[in-house]
Formats: C-alpha cells, sequence, structure tokens
C-alpha cells in the first residue's frame, strides 16, 4: 500500500476483469437502446404505412444483405476465435484471427459503400427529387434506412479501430494468455454490432 | 460501527486530496487527475457555476413577468431564456447535480473503496460535462441566437426553427454520455468495490440510491441521445423522421423524448432521497425506519419511473387506450415515493431531533417534495390533466419536486459534507437563516403559480391577461427572496473554504457511516487499510449522542 | 487485489463450440431468407424477427460467453431487456389501438 503522498492514484496495482467486462456490458447495453429507439421509430412507422414500407423495401438488393450478414457473422467468429488462441497461448494465430475480422470489416463497408452510391445514383437520398417524388411512407423508410444502416455503419468502423488496437497489444504482448481482458472488451463491443445487423437486415431486407 | 472498523489511524504524515500534488502541480494536478475527491470537487465547482447562470435567466424571467406586456425583454428573448433556464438547469445541474458531485466524491468512501471501478472514465465523464457546457454556452453566442424552443424541443417547431437548435442538441447529447458513463461507472463499482462485509443490505441508502439512479443513467439515457440526434440529423440532411411535412409523426418525437426524460426525473430525485436517509438519521439520533424499504423501493421507483412517460403527453393526441395505461402506471408509481415519505416521518417519531442545518434542508425537502409528488398525482388524473397541462400549475408542480425536492437535497447534502470535505467549518447560524429565506422565497415564489396555472395561465407565455398581474407579482417578489437565500448560504460556504475555521474531526456530527471514520478531509486513498464491516449504517443505541463535537463560528 | 480472468479457467478453450454455432448461425440466415420469399403476412415478419432472436441469443450466449460468465450478467441482460421490451409494449399500447 502506497503512501508516497506524490503516488498518482494507483490504478494499475488493481485489476478486475469481471469489472471490466462489466462495465462493457452495460455500455453495450448503451448501444443496443440507441439502436432500439431507432428500431422503435422503425416498427410505428411500419405499422402505420404497411404498404409503403412493402414497397420502398423492393429497392434494396437482398443478396448484397445476405451477403453482409454472412460477413458479420463470420468476422464474429473469428474475433472470438482469436481470444482462444491467445488463451492458448498462441499469439500468431491470435493476431491472423484478428486482421481477419478487422478484413471482415472492411468488405462490409465495401459492400455498403456500393449499396448507397447506387441508391445516390438512382436519387433516392435525403432531399433526392426522386425520393420526394415518393410516397410518405417511402420516404419514411428510406431515412431510416440511411441513418439505421449509417449509424451502424459508424459502429462498424469503431469496432475496427478497436481491434485494431488489441491487435497491436497483442503484437506487443500487453494482450496476452495471462491478461487478454482487453480483447474480450474489444470482442464484445464486435459482436453487439452483429446482433444490431442480426436485426437490420430482415428488417429492412427481407419484408419484400 | 465507527468503533468496529479496523486500523484507520493517520499518522499525520499523510496530507489530505486537497494537498498532494500528484501529476504535476497547481491546475494540471486536478483536471487530469484521476482522484474521484478531485473529480466531485471539479464536478461541484461546474455544476455550481452552471446553477447561477441557470438561477440568473429564472431571475430575468421573472423580472419580465412582473408586468403584463414588455417589461425588460423582447418575446423572442423571453423564448430562448426560457429554454435555456431549462437547458441548464436540467442538463447541467440538477442531473449531474448529486451523483456526480457527492456520488463521485462519497460512494468510493462509503463502501470502503479507495476509488471507484473506472477513474479514467470518471474524468472522461467531466470533460464531457465541460464540453457540454460550452457547446450549450456557444449556441447563446452564435448567430442564429440560441434555441427558443422549450428545452423539449417539440417537434415540428425544432426542425423549422432557425436559432442554434442543432448545437444545443449536440450540446445535450455530449452531457448525456457523460451522465452514462457515470452510470456505468457507479454501477460497476457498488457490483465490485465494496469491503469486505460490506453486504448489499449494509450499504447505506445514499448508495441504494445511487445504484438505482446510475441504471436509469444506463439504460434511459440513450434514447434522448439518439431521438435527439435524429432531430439534429433531420435538421441538416433533411431526413424523413420526424417532420410531418415528410410523414413523420410529432407525437411519436413526444413518445421517445419522454421515455428518457421522465425517468430523468428519477435520476434527480433519487438522490436526494438518498441524502434525506443520511441525514435524518443522524439528526433524529435514530436508526432509520424500514431500510430495506427504503433500498426496494429506490430499485421500484426506477423500475416503474420507466413506464409512465406518456403522462406528459395527455392533451398530445393520444389514443384513449394509452392515456388510460398511462394514467394507471402513474398511480403506481407513487407508492413507492411515499413508501419513503413515512418511513423518514416514521424515524422522527420519538427521535432526539437537532435542527442542524442539513436537518432543517431534510425536513424543507419532505415538505416540499410531498406538495410537489401530490400535485403530480393530480394530474396523472386525465381529468385534471386536461385543465392543467401547459399551465402554471405544472411549472409549479415540476418546481416542488424539483426544485424543493431535489435542490433542497443538495443544499442538505452541501451542509451535510462540506465540512468533511474542505476540512473548514461554516457558519451554522447564517445557514440556518439561508434556509428560511429559501424555503419561506421558494413558496412564495411557486405557490401562486398553482392557483393561477388552476385558473388558466398558460406556461411559456410572455404576456398574460391582467386578472394574473397579482399572482406574478407575488412570485416575482417571492424569487428575489429566495435568491437572498442563495446568496447568503453560497456565501457562507465559500466564506468557510476561504476562511472558515478550520478542523480535522473526523466525526462532526456524529455518523455511522464510514465517511465519518476517515480523515478530514481525507487523503488520497481514503483509508489506510480497507475496513472489515460488521454492522449496519445507522445503528444508534437508545440516542446516543457519540463523539459529537460540532463548534461554531461567529 | 489481483483478480484473473475469473471465468474461462472454469472452463475449456476450444475451438470447436463455436465454429459449430458459426454453422448455426449460417443456417439460420439461409432459413431467413427463404422463409422471406414466402408471404405468409404478418406471419412473415414475427418469423423473421424470432429467427433473428434465435441468433442474437446464441452470439450472446456463446460468442459472448454469457453461459459460463458470474450470474449478474445474466440479470443485467435481462434487466436492459426488460426495458427495452416493455417499452415497447407500452408505446404500442398507445399506436395499436387509436
Amino acid at each position: 500500500m502506497s503512501n508516497s503522498p506524490l503516488a498518482v492514484h494507483a490504478d494499475h496495482a488493481h485489476r478486475d476483469d469481471i469489472g471490466s467486462r462489466m462495465g462493457m456490458w452495460l455500455f453495450l447495453f448503451t448501444e443496443l437502446i440507441l439502436f432500439g429507439g431507432m428500431f422503435f421509430l422503425y416498427s410505428v412507422y411500419r405499422f402505420t404505412n404497411q404498404e409503403a414500407f412493402h414497397i420502398a423495401a423492393k429497392e434494396l438488393n437482398t443478396l448484397v444483405g445476405t451477403f453482409n450478414t454472412a460477413i458479420l457473422l463470420t468476422s464474429s467468429l473469428t474475433i472470438v476465435l482469436s481470444i482462444v488462441a491467445i488463451q492458448k497461448n498462441n499469439r500468431k494465430l491470435s493476431i491472423y484471427f484478428q486482421l481477419i475480422t478487422v478484413a471482415l470489416a472492411l468488405g462490409f463497408l465495401v459492400n455498403k459503400f456500393f449499396e448507397w452510391s447506387a441508391k445516390f445514383h438512382h436519387g433516392i437520398y435525403p432531399g433526392g427529387e426522386e425520393l420526394l417524388a415518393k410516397s410518405k411512407g417511402e420516404i419514411l423508410f428510406f431515412g431510416l434506412y440511411y441513418v439505421m444502416t449509417g449509424l451502424h455503419g459508424l459502429h462498424v468502423i469503431i469496432g475496427m479501430v478497436l481491434i485494431s488496437w488489441m491487435t497491436v497489444y497483442t503484437a506487443k504482448g500487453i494482450v496476452n494468455k495471462d491478461n487478454y481482458v482487453k480483447l474480450e472488451t474489444a470482442g464484445l463491443y464486435w459482436h453487439l454490432v452483429d446482433i444490431i445487423w442480426i436485426f437490420l437486415f430482415p428488417l429492412f431486407y427481407l419484408i419484400t | 460501527m465507527v468503533s468496529d472498523l479496523v486500523d484507520v489511524k493517520n499518522n499525520g504524515s499523510e496530507p489530505s486530496f486537497l494537498k498532494y500534488a500528484g501529476k504535476g502541480r497547481g491546475l494540471k494536478s486536478w483536471i487530469f487527475s484521476v482522484d474521484h475527491k478531485r473529480i466531485g470537487i471539479m464536478y461541484l465547482i461546474s455544476t455550481l457555476l452552471f446553477f447561477a447562470v441557470g438561477v440568473t435567466f429564472g431571475f430575468l424571467m421573472r423580472l419580465e413577468l412582473f408586468a403584463p406586456g414588455r417589461t425588460i425583454m423582447d418575446p423572442q428573448t423571453y423564448n430562448s431564456i426560457f429554454t435555456l433556464h431549462g437547458v441548464i438547469m436540467i442538463f447541467l445541474f440538477i442531473i449531474p447535480g448529486l451523483p456526480a458531485v457527492f456520488g463521485n466524491f462519497f460512494l468510493p468512501i462509503l463502501i470502503g473503496a479507495k476509488d471507484v471501478a473506472f477513474p479514467r472514465i470518471n474524468l472522461l465523464s467531466w470533460w464531457l460535462l465541460i464540453l457540454g457546457g460550452l457547446m450549450a454556452v456557444t449556441s447563446i453566442l452564435l448567430p442564429g441566437g440560441p434555441a427558443d424552443t422549450g428545452w423539449t424541443f417539440y417537434i415540428p417547431y425544432s426542425v423549422r426553427t432557425g436559432t442554434n437548435v442543432s448545437l444545443a442538441l449536440m450540446a445535450a447529447f455530449v452531457l448525456g454520455f457523460s451522465s452514462i458513463l457515470t452510470g456505468i461507472n457507479f454501477v460497476t463499482t457498488v457490483h465490485r468495490l465494496r469491503a469486505p462485509g460490506m453486504t448489499w443490505f449494509k450499504m447505506p441508502l445514499f448508495v441504494w440510491s445511487l445504484y438505482a439512479t446510475a441504471w436509469i443513467q444506463v439504460l434511459a439515457t440513450p434514447i434522448i441521445g439518439i431521438t435527439l440526434l435524429l432531430v439534429a440529423v433531420e435538421r441538416w440532411f433533411g431526413v424523413g423522421i420526424f417532420d410531418p411535412a415528410l410523414g413523420g409523426d410529432p407525437v411519436l418525437f413526444q413518445h421517445l423524448f419522454w421515455i428518457y426524460s421522465h425517468p430523468a426525473v428519477y435520476i434527480m430525485i433519487l438522490p436526494a432521497m438518498g441524502v434525506v436517509s443520511e441525514v435524518i438519521p443522524v439528526f433524529a439520533r435514530r436508526t432509520i425506519f424500514g431500510y430495506k424499504f427504503i433500498a426496494y423501493s429506490s430499485m421500484a421507483i426506477a423500475v416503474f419511473g420507466s413506464l409512465v412517460w406518456a403522462h406528459h403527453m395527455f392533451t398530445a393526441g393520444m389514443s384513449d387506450t394509452g392515456q388510460f395505461v398511462f394514467s394507471l402506471l402513474t398511480f403506481l408509481v407513487a407508492i413507492p415515493s411515499a413508501i419513503k415519505v413515512f418511513n423518514w416521518t416514521a424515524t422522527l417519531y420519538k427521535g432526539s431531533i437537532e435542527l442542524h442545518p442539513a436537518m432543517l434542508f431534510a425536513l424543507g425537502f419532505i415538505f416540499l417534495f410531498s406538495i410537489g409528488g401530490l400535485t403530480g398525482l393530480f394530474q396523472g388524473t386525465l381529468s385534471v390533466s386536461i385543465q392543467t397541462h401547459d399551465t402554471s400549475f405544472i411549472v409549479a408542480h415540476f418546481h416542488y419536486v424539483m426544485f424543493g425536492g431535489t435542490g433542497f437535497g443538495i443544499f442538505a447534502a452541501l451542509h451535510y459534507w462540506w465540512p468533511k470535505m474542505f476540512g473548514k467549518l461554516y457558519n451554522l447560524k447564517a445557514a440556518k437563516i439561508s434556509f428560511w429565506f429559501l424555503f419561506i422565497g421558494f413558496n412564495v415564489l411557486y405557490f401562486p403559480m398553482f392557483v393561477m396555472g388552476w385558473l388558466g395561465m398558460p406556461r411559456r407565455y410572455y404576456d398574460y391577461l391582467p386578472e394574473f398581474t397579482t399572482y406574478h407579482r407575488l412570485s416575482t417578489i417571492g424569487s428575489w427572496i429566495l435568491i437572498t437565500g442563495l446568496i447568503i448560504m453560497f456565501w457562507n460556504l465559500l466564506y468557510a473554504v476561504k476562511r472558515g475555521k478550520v478542523t480535522h474531526e473526523k466525526n462532526l456530527w456524529g455518523g455511522e457511516t464510514l465517511e465519518w471514520s476517515v480523515d478530514t478531509p481525507p487523503t488520497l486513498e481514503n483509508f489506510n487499510e480497507i475496513p472489515t464491516v460488521t454492522a449496519g449504517p445507522y445503528e444508534y443505541k437508545n440516542n446516543e449522542i457519540e463523539n459529537k463535537k460540532v463548534e461554531d463560528v461567529v | 487485489m489481483i483478480e484473473k480472468n475469473q471465468m474461462s479457467e472454469e472452463h475449456s478453450h476450444s475451438y470447436g463450440i463455436y465454429i459449430l454455432v458459426w454453422l448455426g448461425l449460417m443456417t439460420l440466415t439461409a432459413v431467413t431468407v427463404a422463409v422471406a420469399g414466402i408471404n405468409f403476412g404478418a406471419l412473415t415478419v414475427a418469423t423473421a424477427l424470432l429467427v433473428a432472436s434465435i441468433k442474437s441469443f446464441l452470439v450472446l450466449k456463446i460468442f459472448m460467453h454469457l453461459n459460463v460468465e458470474q450470474k449478474v450478467f445474466k440479470i443485467f441482460v435481462g434487466a436492459a431487456l426488460f426495458f427495452i421490451i416493455v417499452s415497447f409494449v407500452l408505446l404500442f399500447a398507445d399506436y395499436s389501438f387509436l
């Protein structure tokens, strides 16, 4: 116990892995509810504009959506495998799995970029002429589409940054067989990003 | 309980948290500090500064309303002032107030810990408060002028007005994030850092209230985060979300807004109730009546309080079923609050009561909060709400609960813990005088609003019919009495920090919770050794007065 | 006080279970896409949401290790879900009866 008056608060002497994970879970709840608010919006507007939502959803490409879903699910696998790898003291394998996760995430974003570009090209964007000419329900659909997938995409980027950061830590040995809670919490965040997409996918792509 | 502790002797060589140098000296050692006590003090200074600004806006509003027609400002300015008054008071004073100031300072000490679970995130929370505050202030100064939508930002006006609404919305978003991080920190701290022997039902009730509050902060705040963000996005990009011109539903905005903002009022009141639960046993020298009921009711208020939001919307155009459901739930949420009032009162019965300033404010809380709570119930009744919605009646109601409730709770906390935090004594007589100015001023200011609201005076109105003039005059005079009380109170406290009598007395008032066993002011790590707890927090035997030494400075 | 991971020490680490779950998730995705083509009306939405919930449950339980964490984590998740679901139901109390 340090009695030195000059000691900075000893925030590294106290390690609590369960506490770290608990903090991350609580944060994940906030993210879940952040998106939950938009799901509430979606539900009410869908309930009151069923036909328009059905028509609008036809503009989306189910194949691309399904492919993106597969990508994210796989990335959830690879991040958890990276944790198993480090538990088994296999640092290189863990790093490979982390890098694959980031690559998959990037692939997801690239797909998204092409999807959005195609829409923009057709004039379907907020404030765009083509969109404004559509019915109210369709305008709402696309408003929600852009905001929800956009915010989700932002979280994919955040997740990529987090995991890349963990990759650096793993390479440096800061994340290791005896101390890998940082990687676990990054993984938890990534899984949430996946779960949000698990719900976004059917609601936007599968209601035709 | 004090005597049950393992050695907590301070051998005198450890400086208090106010004096150690930490990383670098002076200002940097404070604004980069991860010590929960320093962060608590920084929150104290920040929130009190924002309170002063909020009070000033309130003062100006009351001046304007002294007479019908234009008195000192034009209508546009008035609209902005009541908007800012609300935004500042709610997001920059009342919500952070107790949790971030006294929660930060005392939660770890109360559970026998050296700090919170995530000290660096704690510092980030404070930085976000400052950032959000600066953004709010900037929104006043930039061209376009301050937001004039009311703190509630209702659609469609909030997407149409040209004032700096987006910046205000983003400020609220940042402040919400600050609140969320505090909530995450406190939930984890209570679960993970309690001292050995400190079971859940040995925790002080202030800790229970902070825990319940923290859950609301975590779960409810994100809803307002996304809602306000969406309004900003709608303003910037013309995305159709709430705007009826694009097919959106303004009532849906109100739903989402109040799904947070109603639980938010429980974020405000629960810690204040926690303070009252701490103060009353100490100054009645009796153990709290119904400890478990109070603990459970804190959680119940958090749960039920999340289910009643639409009682803010009875006149907005909801379905009959919706109105009925929410009215019923609103009645239910009054029950746990009532349980607390009964328990506090029962604690006083046959107590050895000392009217210490903290006790005066706690008693004032019970009186004022009861009026506020009851008038809330009145409005839970659908037929009454039709009459009183958007009138001064509502304004009186929420000021009774938020100011008479939480505000007085904050004042009680200030007087209870101030010497422990700073090691300086304030003048007890001046404190009591300030209480009476505040209590009387408060009632003169707000009670007339109940009457004129019932008679039809709308809220947020710049002008009014001549028949309301007397009420408004009375109310404005009340505001002057109240502000006099505020000046006396803060002068007393601040003077004490500068020139008050020094005290190192650990247990000033005879409390039985852990903060009264540590140094005054506490050292960096609070405890020399983490205590092992064996007794509950309010175990007074036969109204004994132990360790009490209160010195007066004239 | 150094508290180590305290979770995974109690169970053996293996890649297998995760790959199995991943296969399950991919299968469920295929199912939900296939079903979407068939028009059951309201039942289609319900099925899609049900499948999504099952997928999420698998991710929560296995990938996110809820199955081996302390009980308090499950209570936490329950509390969060309770808040979301109840808010949703109450919101629709207004919209479904106009």
